[in-house]
């Protein structure tokens, strides 16, 4: 379970833009969270509650676009998201690669916030 | 005053923290002409084993060191030292895994130029160490045979991030009936053309594999083009 220190991370991160643009309340935190990241949605999500407990944070959502994994098939030539994550191989032609392309994303990509 | 909340772009990368660590490290180790390698798996799959093994055969011919993380105990370093290679004990606590800035901490009064190896054993953990760039030129995964065979399918990530699978315990395969051709067809859809290496820390069985391994990479990667 680190879910809850990278929650904390996200908070803390929230936290100093608003300190940087002064007195803005957060409403929810934009996350994009690849399937190949190592973080569980659910655990992240009960996780973000604790996180904010005591912050200027609290009662704000976490939002989470959840990104598949994509690869990059050497036979066809082009990205192609894949259809398990058990199975790394080209969807169309079924050819095996370990070139990911996406899908290890941890990125806090915006803040809904009112002034 | 407007009463609409407003969308504020930010894009920042939730672990930068570790993977400016991470990279700063892996410099460092380029630089020194070391070759780290890290080491994952699940809790008892004979990463330590292995590692003593790979410490005492390694120690006579190359300058060897580790770190290996536990969450409470000190108990792997003292049996690593038997090895007399230099160990530390990295004690994470409440954490599940190495993060780089531990790593850092621990080599604060290290001199890597006298270093050939330098292994970073993490906490026993399939999940969490995945996420953590530990700065390693190499991330082995071990497979022990009593786990069973579908493991890389049920810990994919971890696996694909590995670039060496060591399936270890093999002395007792027959014991639990292992089936080595599905783990190996597990481990190449996770991660396909990942090298597998089968070894027993008891018997001896594929260790020299193993090191042969290890030194090929450091010649391959650190030492100036073979004459």
């Amino acid at each position: 379970m680190h879910e809850l220190s990278i929650a904390m991370s996200i908070v803390e991160m929230a936290q100093e833009e608003v300190e940087r643009r002064g007195s803005v309340q957060v409403q929810a935190v934009h996350l994009r969270l690849g399937r190949l990241s190592g973080v569980v949605k659910e655990a992240l999500l009960s996780s973000y509650e604790m996180a904010c407990e005591a912050t200027p944070l609290k009662g704000s959502q976490l939002l989470i676009e959840e990104i598949e994994v994509e690869v990059f098939c050497p036979k066809c030539e082009i990205a192609q998201p894949i259809r398990s994550i058990q199975w790394f191989c080209c969807p169309k032609c079924g050819t095996p690669t370990p070139t990911v392309l996406r899908g290890k994303e941890l990125e806090v990509v915006a803040l809904e916030i009112k002034e | 005053m407007s009463a609409e909340p407003r969308l504020l772009e930010v894009r920042r990368n939730v672990l930068k923290h570790n993977d400016v660590i991470a990279r700063a490290l892996r410099e460092r180790f380029r630089e020194a002409g070391v070759l780290a390698v890290g080491l994952v798996s699940s809790p008892g799959s004979g990463k330590t084993a292995i590692l003593e093994k790979t410490l005492t055969l390694l120690h006579p011919h190359y300058r060897v060191a580790a770190l290996v993380g536990d969450l409470a105990t000190e108990n792997d370093a003292a049996r690593l030292a038997r090895s007399r290679a230099p160990v530390k004990q990295i004690i994470t606590g409440t954490v599940c895994h190495l993060e780089a800035a531990m790593v850092q901490q621990a080599l604060d009064d290290w001199d890597l130029h006298d270093l050939d190896f330098l292994f970073l054993e993490n906490v026993g953990n399939l999940v969490c160490p995945s996420s953590y760039d530990l700065g390693e030129d190499l991330r082995v995964v071990l497979l022990s045979v009593t786990e069973g065979e579908d493991k890389p399918l049920k810990y994919p990530t971890i696996f694909n991030s590995a670039d060496l699978a060591v399936i270890s315990k093999a002395d007792l395969a027959a014991a639990v009936e292992f089936d080595e051709p599905a783990a190996r067809g597990n481990i190449q859809a996770v991660r396909p053309g990942m090298e597998v290496l089968k070894l027993s820390a008891k018997t001896g069985e594929g260790i020299a594999e193993y090191l042969d391994f290890l030194q090929r990479r450091r010649l391959h990667s650190r030492a100036p083009a073979a004459v």
